[in-house]
């Protein structure tokens, strides 16, 4: 009886909490912005230095539809400079997933290939992708390929490693249970390592779409003459930040949809990982 | 022909860590005839699982033959069903994939591979589970799931490590009942791994009790104790105390000797 009535009262509280929940979480920023919106029309920087929100949103605006050309050459280009920046990204990251997943699964697998390839690779991880940036340009002029060729550098080995791991810590158990029901070397690989791997590769995925644009937004700063992080160096010596602002919020957001996208493709490609127990685990 | 014959088996392990070798398996020899359920009963680190990885392929004995069906063995196959401590089912895949994995990776299409392990889930009384993934089932079902898996394949042995030593004590009750029944109706050959007394008793009609490491064959009583078998009743605490006796034999044997 009396634990009844010492629980029903926190109910509700709980509720409430809940209910709530959604715009707790909207009141950090919504005064952060709102701050900075004070502080930057109170004239104690010029507003050229620091652009209030509105005048990033503006320009944003203009950028994406073009309807007062605030952003000049810019207005309206959004579309085109996000999806040059988006090819080289997806570019990049397709080739470093097929060659990250294929070597990893190699390494992972195959002493030959763990005794051959991976010292080399293990070598030249180390090695900043950035730094690669003076070859690239040599190797690949100003262009798309320096930028997906460091979108692939940094892709890659974060596939590479997470592959590797995945397929190493497959339970030796499986392996066993596989060659019990008569399954040859290459269904060995597809049919039990491979599935078995896949949560720790698309882990390996995940980190590398970040990486990817990151990078992709750093050679086009430097070695590309197009892009979201083009306009955001261009117009950083214009002295227009409105602009660096809009573009830094637009690179963050599409890094954050590449993200979901990817995880959306996990949770249903490994499904059978989410489901919860419905009948218990002892019995 | 016996099913099983194993012919002087020794297993050593090498401990490379510390540099030295651990005899596991010191010359076992073991006939097992076609239907036999055999209990292999000894206690933890004996080298049970070691003994049944060897007949299951798993792994190869330092000297010795084990046949199966008369033909080598040297590695692991089809015809040796293994039913794992743990289910080790493949957990992206459902009941009846996996309890039909084995035709699949004989290229069989899907139609009939569920049509066939059908007959298997309804075996193992999971009816109305068969599109449910590991991670949505018990222990218990999901080691019927083990057990239809390794049937399927009608294997001419199927070998067991403590199929059911994860599981609470009901549960278990259940599948060695459920497991008894299966091997009256369909006449198999189980070589059964257990370091319960209690359970060799309930299962076997052959019980071969193991010595300690390193592992040889203490005695093979056979055990034809009518089914279903009452635990309370007197023949049954009679067996108990023989094997028993033989344990403590061992124990004492032991204890002089150190
Ligand atoms: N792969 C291995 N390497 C080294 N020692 C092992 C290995 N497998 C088992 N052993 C040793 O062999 C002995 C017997 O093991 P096991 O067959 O698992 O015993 P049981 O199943 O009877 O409990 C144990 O002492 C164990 O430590
Ligand atoms: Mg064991």
């Amino acid at each position: 009886m009396t634990s009844v009535t010492d629980v029903s009262p926190a109910r509700p509280a709980f509720r409430l909490t809940r209910a709530f929940g959604g715009i707790e979480r909207l009141v950090v920023p919504a005064l952060l912005i709102a701050g900075w919106e004070v502080f930057a029309r109170s004239g104690m920087l010029p507003p050229a230095l620091l652009p209030a929100p509105s005048a990033v949103l503006h320009a944003l605006g203009d950028w994406v539809f073009g309807f007062d050309e605030t952003t000049q050459t810019y207005s309206g280009h959004w579309l085109r400079d996000a999806l040059a920046s988006a090819l080289r990204v997806f570019g990049g990251f397709a080739l470093a997933s097929l060659l990250g997943i294929l070597a990893g699964v190699a390494i992972g697998w195959s002493r030959l290939f763990e005794k051959t390839l991976e010292p080399t690779l293990q070598m030249l991880r180390p090695i900043p992708p950035v730094s690669w940036i003076p070859l690239a340009i040599i190797w690949f002029g100003i262009a798309d390929k320096p930028a997906i060729f460091l979108v692939f550098l940094g892709a890659f080995f974060p596939v590479l490693m997470n592959s590797i791991h995945g397929v190493k810590t497959v339970d030796h158990n499986l392996v066993r249970a596989g060659a019990m029901m008569g399954a040859n070397g290459r269904q060995m690989l597809t049919d039990i390592v491979l599935p078995a791997a896949l949560p720790s590769i698309f882990a390996g995925l995940r980190i590398a779409v970040g990486s990817a644009w990151m990078l992709t937004v750093t050679a086009e700063m430097v070695a590309v003459k197009s892009g979201l992080g083009y306009v955001l160096w261009d117009s950083y010596y214009f002295l227009r930040y409105d602009i660096v602002l809009a573009a830094m919020i637009s690179i963050g957001l599409l890094g954050y949809l590449s993200d979901l996208g990817l995880k959306a493709i996990m949770a249903r490609t490994l499904r059978w990982q989410q489901t919860t127990t419905v009948q218990g685990r002892a019995g | 022909m016996a099913a099983i014959e194993l012919r002087n088996i020794v297993k050593v392990f090498s401990d490379k860590r510390r540099g030295r070798d651990l005899l596991t398996l010191d010359n076992i020899n073991l006939d097992i005839e076609a239907n036999d359920f055999v209990c292999l009963l000894g206690p933890s680190g004996c080298g049970k699982s070691t003994l049944l990885n060897i007949i299951a392929g798993f792994e190869q004995a330092t000297s010795g033959r084990t046949l199966v069906g008369g033909k080598q063995v040297e590695r692991p196959g089809s015809d040796r069903g293994v039913v794992f401590q743990q289910p080790t089912l493949m957990p992206w895949l459902t009941a009846i994939d996996n309890i039909a994995f084995h035709l699949k990776l004989k290229g069989i299409a899907k139609a009939e591979r569920y049509d066939r392990a059908m007959e298997f889930i309804d075996l193992v009384g999971l009816r109305g589970f068969e599109h449910h993934h590991p991670s949505e089932m018990s222990g218990g079902m999901n080691q019927r799931v083990g057990i239809a898996r390794a049937l399927l394949m009608n294997p001419s042995v199927i070998l067991m490590d403590e199929p059911f030593a994860a599981l609470d004590a009901q549960t278990k009750l259940e599948m060695q009942e459920e497991l008894v029944a299966i091997w009256q109706k369909r006449r198999c050959t189980i070589v059964f791994v257990t370091h319960s007394v209690d359970e060799a008793l309930v299962l076997g009609n052959k019980i071969v009790v193991m010595t300690r490491r390193p592992g040889r064959i203490r005695e093979a009583v056979n055990f034809d104790l009518p089914r279903p078998r009452d635990i309370t009743s007197p023949e049954f605490n009679d067996a108990k105390r023989r094997i028993l006796a033989l344990i403590r034999e061992e124990s004492t044997r032991l204890a002089q000797a150190s």
